[in-house]
């Protein structure tokens, strides 16, 4: 096969992956037509764009940022106050490109918070980030037009002035609006990294000593980095805007800046694709988990305290490290032992849950001996007894996963002797 | 206005002095192992909600003993099974660990604890006014937090500067192969300071519970400031720790006792300003609401002009 003919097929093969991810986008609402999951099937767009800015810094340039809600909610601020403008009729902007207004705010001001941040790397970075953070959610207080205090800002996207004639009054052409951002937000991020920024960036990130030998001024290729990272978390910021009407100062703050960073992690920070898997998740995981239990940012707390620990790469890197065992054929292998693993793991995890949610009813609920319904039984926190067998599930799994773990590590050293032997790409 | 001078700096040394309590703990954990704790502030609430449940069965002077020795021994736990493990992967994997940690500790207390806030009083035998100044009163547990703190900082100066364990401490941190070669556990060593330095934000935690309120959103509260006392005292210096935990306490005070704006004190010289405009509305933000910002200024600003921070000895 000749080159140009390789990258020919490369190409395709890209376009035909991101084609695929445009049309699931626009097929979705027709799988999943409720109200509720089109809001929350929104909301996942706005966050794979947060996400992926977010992994700009972390994943591709190696910076711990804890002041990322920053660039968001700053755009989400600016693309309301310009919807407003058009509200009051003294601005003129189609609804279609507001969240560039987001995006030019968030620009804006990554440049000015950049050039103080990006001049440290590593801990250093992640600390000023965090200081700026919590300025910029302090100075709500003071900048009380812009942040609107405590009632926040709110707006109204309905605003007449639109390049297609939709009027986004309706839930589901705000959607599609949100679709076609995070394409071509994912796409344009996607492209960034083929650039020789991009690349300047990785070197930045794995070795900033040899890269500066080479010649480049690591701390221009951070701050550029930052700064764009900046112009998407911007635009997130602005389609959260619009699709919400509303922007708070804690849209600002800590708490959003750690949401971002769960959900990039949890997802994968060393391949692209990661963060839209954890942008997915934990948003359908918030939705789905925060109606049902008290517990869920403790389970986040766990599940993200365990990846940190065991798996660092993120579900997309558990996925990639199938790759080559896959294409050698020998994915059979593992998957006994995986399913050996997984039944004390489940009871482990029923048993925590269990815990959890009667340590929940204890103390927050009015009536502590009221049944729980959990795993399609009543469970009494009160009795000595569930406490018991819940306690005995999480023993019994936790000594059951270790000693399973075991078997799936053999078996991957079994594999991994294979591909060696037969010379198989890793 | 005397009056609100003096009793500012003493509530602002006081305040100053329980940062310096949290503060001393991170910035030795982060100068002895390199490890930013961003749980530092979940172990003190731990300390404080500890020290409820220890002093609700016995007493307080029990509380003060037990808790920052549980709380330490729980810091050892997530030391010796948490940052081990990760410590292969570099200092950022760390720092997430420990960020992870604090979802996982604020939840736990939640689910232990509840939600409001719980009834940990001032122990009886220090429920008195010490002196009473321009008719308002010191309270003489205020005193003896000064004094906790104070004492702590000697014994912690002491211990690292002048006894043999810190001798080796230092040298683990800057010579850890060289250490170890010499016959010294450095992976023991670690999770010791680690240990001390959580069991000091537990000890932070039982004299700050009952002076200000126990409940779940304390360790939130207090968490961004520390890392702002601590970068901007410089990061591992002990002294720039109790440097900085002074100034921002004192400053923070201040700002929100004297609630003036700008716009008075040009009135006050005689230059009058309407809020029409930009710079006119930020002049008549009072200064109490300035005061929350205020630390966090202080920090950038002093990243920008002197990054290694008021006594800080490394760049990084």
């Amino acid at each position: 096969m000749s080159h140009s003919q390789s990258s020919r097929t490369a190409l395709l093969w890209h376009i035909g992956v991101w084609a695929l991810f445009a049309l699931v986008i626009v097929v979705l609402p027709y799988i999943f037509t409720s109200s509720s999951s089109i809001s929350m099937m929104s909301q996942m767009g706005v966050f794979i764009i947060f996400a992926l800015s977010y992994n700009m810094l972390l994943g591709q340039a190696g910076m711990l940022s804890f002041g990322h809600a920053v660039y968001f909610g700053l755009g989400g601020f600016f693309t309301l106050h310009a919807i407003r403008a058009v509200n009051d009729e003294v601005w003129q902007f189609p609804l279609e490109l507001m969240p560039l207004v987001g995006g030019v705010g968030g620009l804006a001001f990554g440049i000015i918070f950049g050039s103080i941040s990006t001049r440290r790397a590593g801990v250093t970075f992640a600390m000023i980030t965090l200081g700026i953070g919590s300025m910029v959610e302090s100075s709500a207080n003071m900048f009380t037009d812009f942040f609107g205090g405590e009632s926040g800002i709110s707006g109204n996207r309905v605003t007449d002035v639109t390049l297609f004639g939709f009027s986004y009054g309706p839930s589901i052409e705000v959607y599609y609006l949100i679709g076609a951002w995070t394409v071509m937000a994912a796409v344009a991020m996607y492209l960034l990294t083929k650039t020789p920024l991009g690349r300047i960036s990785n070197a930045v990130r794995d070795n900033p000593e040899r890269a500066q030998f080479v010649g480049y001024n690591t701390t221009i290729a951070r701050f550029i980095q930052f700064s764009l990272s900046g112009f998407f978390a911007g635009i997130a910021g602005g389609l959260f805007a619009i699709m919400f009407e509303i922007m708070t100062a804690p849209n600002v703050g800590l708490v959003q800046s750690g949401a971002v960073l769960l959900m990039t992690f949890i997802g994968g920070v060393g391949l692209f694709f990661g963060p839209i898997i954890g942008a997915v998740l934990v948003t359908y995981m918030h939705t789905a988990l925060s109606g049902f239990s008290e517990g869920w940012i403790l389970y986040f707390g766990l599940m993200f305290v365990f990846m940190v620990m065991y798996a660092p790469g993120g579900i997309a890197g558990v996925i990639y490290a199938h790759a080559a065992p896959w294409r050698a054929g020998l994915l059979w292998r593992l998957l006994p032992s995986y399913l050996l693993v997984l039944l004390p793991a489940l009871l482990a995890i029923a048993g925590l849950v269990a815990v959890v949610e009667m340590g929940y009813q204890l103390s927050l609920a009015y009536d502590p001996s009221s049944p729980i319904d959990l795993f399609y039984m009543q469970i009494n926190a009160t009795s000595l007894w569930s406490w018991l067998v819940a306690l005995l599930g999480l023993a019994v799994g936790i000594a059951g996963v270790l000693a399973t773990a075991r078997v799936v590590r053999a078996r991957w050293a079994g594999v991994n002797r294979s591909m060696q032997a037969t010379g198989a790409k890793t | 206005m005397l009056e609100s001078i003096v009793f500012s700096v003493l509530n602002g040394l006081l305040y100053g002095m329980l940062l310096f309590m949290l503060a001393s703990g991170l910035t030795l954990i982060f100068g002895m192992m390199g490890v930013l704790n961003f749980a530092h502030a979940s172990f003190y609430m731990l300390g404080a909600y500890c020290a409820y449940t220890i002093s609700s069965y016995t007493n307080f002077w029990v509380a003060l003993i037990l808790a920052p020795l549980f709380v330490g021994f729980l810091g050892a736990l997530t030391e010796r099974f948490g940052l081990r493990n990760v410590h292969k992967h570099g200092h950022v994997a760390e720092l997430l660990l420990t960020f992870g940690l604090v979802y996982v500790i604020d939840e736990l207390v939640v689910l232990i604890w509840g939600q409001i806030p719980v009834n940990y009083a001032i122990p009886p035998s220090l429920d008195f006014t010490l002196f009473t100044l321009f008719g308002t009163s010191f309270p003489a547990y205020r005193a003896f937090i000064l004094f906790v703190a104070i004492a702590m900082f000697g014994a912690i100066y002491l211990l690292l500067v002048r006894t043999r364990v810190g001798m080796i401490i230092r040298a683990a941190l800057s010579h850890p192969e060289m250490v170890g070669a010499l016959g010294h556990d450095v992976p023991r060593i670690f999770t010791l300071v680690f240990a001390f330095g959580t069991g000091l934000a537990g000890l932070a935690g039982v004299m700050a519970g009952n002076y200000y309120i126990t409940e779940p959103g304390m360790a939130f509260s207090m968490g961004p400031i520390v890392f702002v006392v601590v970068v901007f005292g410089g990061l591992g210096s002990l002294g720039g720790a109790l440097a900085a935990s002074l100034i921002i306490g004192l400053v923070t005070t201040f700002a929100v006792s004297l609630n003036y704006s700008i716009a008075d004190l040009l009135a006050a010289v005689g230059l009058g300003l309407d809020g029409a405009n930009i710079a006119g509305g930020l002049a008549h933000i009072d200064l109490s609401r300035i005061g929350q910002m205020l630390p966090y200024l202080m920090m950038v600003l002093i990243l920008i002009f002197r990054p290694r921070g008021l006594m800080g000895a490394r760049e990084s």
